[in-house]
């Protein structure tokens, strides 16, 4: 009795005792309901909401303002995406998006890299006071500091500029611990032969160091983008110019001026798939990686 | 090398909890030039008014549901995912993937679900004859809206955790509970679950810091706060919303920083219990 034709199986398979296998005659009824039932109602509940996004942002607003809903759109109605960009400056956003998800991964994964390496191989005063102030900024939410940080980077004149969106995220405890956690179990022996042929620390760090740690740092890398990608509640505060605003806050925007008319829905669900779609493609290549960082950190990024 | 970061660290991480002391001893207009000292005043007004019972009350009811349905699902799923079954690895991900999505985006396609005029939930109530609730008018309805998007959102993070946890058990005395005759709810029960309390410790804490500082959700779904004002979207409103209060929304942060604080010592006190005595 095999997995792949159990309708052929012989009629006494049903009096043996059922097998360890999960699709032997007297299993099968319980993988399915027991087994793949929780499985397929959890990914349903997930999926839905999301499919449902897609399909509507392709209804014309008569199909969304209607008492008889249905599940699929009547024509490929692409309506909504041009909307989408004459309403607000769609490109803009993602454009300002881009700029500050890669320049500000750049920077944080970089300066986390120098801090993890000379936490672990460099040798300088105080170094485990210094690791627990890094580490106690774990618990302090960015949510806590937006207003001292509104009122010292607009001073600065960072206001509805890009530079005073990824200014006060740039410092990185999350990054910082992982690299640090991970260079601990490193061999030190690799690094003692590096520094008997007289490389220093920065050809130790980017020769030896760097290249075999390299699935720590996608790991921090791709952590960093989600998170920076998604950010909120600072860029919401630091801009209230749409030339400097990301795709979330520009979603705001466009959800004050299509919300709940009924028909704006279409226009918002096409915006919302612009902000959504690119990290869903990410994930769904890189999900390993993902899961691993943002679960065996913090909840902090 | 590491100086950068120690002084980005200092002064947007450290130098905030300070600024946040000051400022909620001021009467300060947000943008206004001159400020005048109160002490204690704008904490004084918090505790007197009708805003503690209302912001604790609605943080707590918040927090409460959120990291309780969270980690009781999470643990389900996981012993779902959990199965030699083909397709796991997939539906790990898949109940994973809400929890890395925009929180801005996933409000606004729950907002669509949930209108009470054109959303899918709506129709599918009157098919069975019942009429939509006003989920964003009534303040009670929109707490439970936004606790219920949270909680498809967060979930995923729950399962994986203690999906790992259910992996890392000791396959020995799993086995020797199950020649002992106790069947898979006992095992559970019985050995699993009291095997797992780190796992589920650090869940509680995690998710508890998390739904502290919710915020994307309840800004996008409710924006006036409209029974959803937890501790974090008050002072947000207080400081941004209509009022630009700054001395007062300070001395709210203050007042979540050190909430989060005594969770924070009081985990490290806990494990330093468990270490010494078992």
């Amino acid at each position: 009795m095999t997995a792949t034709e159990p309708t052929t199986a012989p009629v006494t398979g049903a009096i043996e005792p059922p097998g360890d296998h999960p699709f032997s005659k007297g299993n099968l009824i319980k993988t399915l309901v027991g087994g793949y039932l929780p499985l397929l109602l959890a990914t349903l509940v997930v999926f839905l909401p999301l499919a449902w996004m897609v399909l509507s942002s392709f209804k014309t607003p008569g199909e969304i303002v209607t008492a008889n809903i249905k599940v699929l759109p009547e024509s490929f109605y692409t309506q909504n995406y041009v909307d989408v960009t004459t309403t607000v400056p769609m490109a803009r956003f993602f454009l300002n998006s881009t700029i500050v998800t890669v320049a500000g991964t750049l920077i944080k994964v970089t300066l986390a890299i120098f801090t993890a390496y000379a936490l672990v191989f460099v040798r300088f005063p105080f170094k485990n006071a210094i690791f627990i102030a890094i580490l106690v900024t774990l618990m302090v939410p960015p949510q806590v500091s937006i207003l001292p940080n509104y009122i010292l980077v607009a001073g600065m004149g960072g206001k509805n500029t890009l530079w005073g969106i990824v200014l006060p995220g740039l410092g990185t405890a999350f990054g910082t611990f992982l690299l640090r956690q991970h260079f601990m179990t490193l061999p030190r022996s690799i690094l003692e032969a590096a520094e008997i042929d007289g490389a220093g620390h920065w050809r130790r760090l980017w020769q030896v160091v760097a290249p075999i740690s390299l699935p720590s740092i996608a790991t921090v890398t791709l952590v960093t983008i989600v998170n920076e990608w998604n950010d909120y509640i600072w860029p919401l505060i630091i801009t209230d110019r749409p030339e400097a605003m990301t795709l979330p806050v520009g979603l705001t925007l466009l959800q004050n001026s299509e919300g709940n008319t009924g028909a704006g829905w279409g226009i918002l669900m096409a915006g919302t798939v612009l902000v959504i779609l690119p990290v869903l493609v990410i994930f769904a290549m890189l999900q390993r990686y993902i899961v691993a960082g943002l679960t065996q950190g913090s909840v902090t990024g | 090398m590491a100086l950068p970061n120690l002084i980005l660290i200092a002064t947007f991480a450290y130098r905030p909890l300070f600024a946040n002391l000051q400022y909620s001893t001021l009467n300060w207009t947000l943008g206004s030039e001159t400020a005048t000292a109160v002490g204690f005043g704008n904490y004084v007004e918090f505790f007197t008014s009708d805003d503690a019972p209302r912001v604790l009350g609605t943080t707590a009811v918040f927090t409460v549901f959120t990291v309780g349905i969270s980690m009781v699902l999470g643990i389900l799923i996981a012993l779902a995912l959990n199965q030699k079954l083909r397709g796991t690895t997939f539906a790990r991900a898949a109940v994973f993937a809400p929890y890395v999505l925009s929180g801005v985006g996933v409000g606004l396609v729950w907002m669509f679900i949930f209108d009470p005029g054109y959303g899918v939930l709506s129709w599918i109530l009157r098919g069975v004859g019942m009429r939509s609730p006003e989920w964003f008018n009534d303040p009670q309805l929109a707490l439970t809206m936004v606790i219920i998007v949270y909680i498809w959102k967060n979930l995923g993070f729950c399962a994986v955790v203690y999906l790992a946890g259910l992996q890392s058990l000791p396959s020995d005395v799993m086995e020797a509970a199950a020649i002992d005759g106790a069947g898979p709810v006992r095992r559970f029960w019985s050995v699993a679950l009291p095997l797992l309390s780190p796992t589920t410790f650090f869940l509680l804490m995690t998710t508890m810091l998390s739904s502290l500082q919710a915020f994307d959700l309840i800004r996008i779904m409710t924006p006036l706060g409209q029974g959803t004002s937890t501790l974090i979207y008050e002072a947000y409103l207080q400081a941004f919303g209509a009022y630009n209060r700054a001395g007062y929304s300070a001395a709210i942060s203050v007042i979540l920083f050190v909430i989060l604080l005594l969770l924070t010592v009081g985990q490290i006190r806990f494990v330093e219990r468990k270490v010494t005595y078992s």
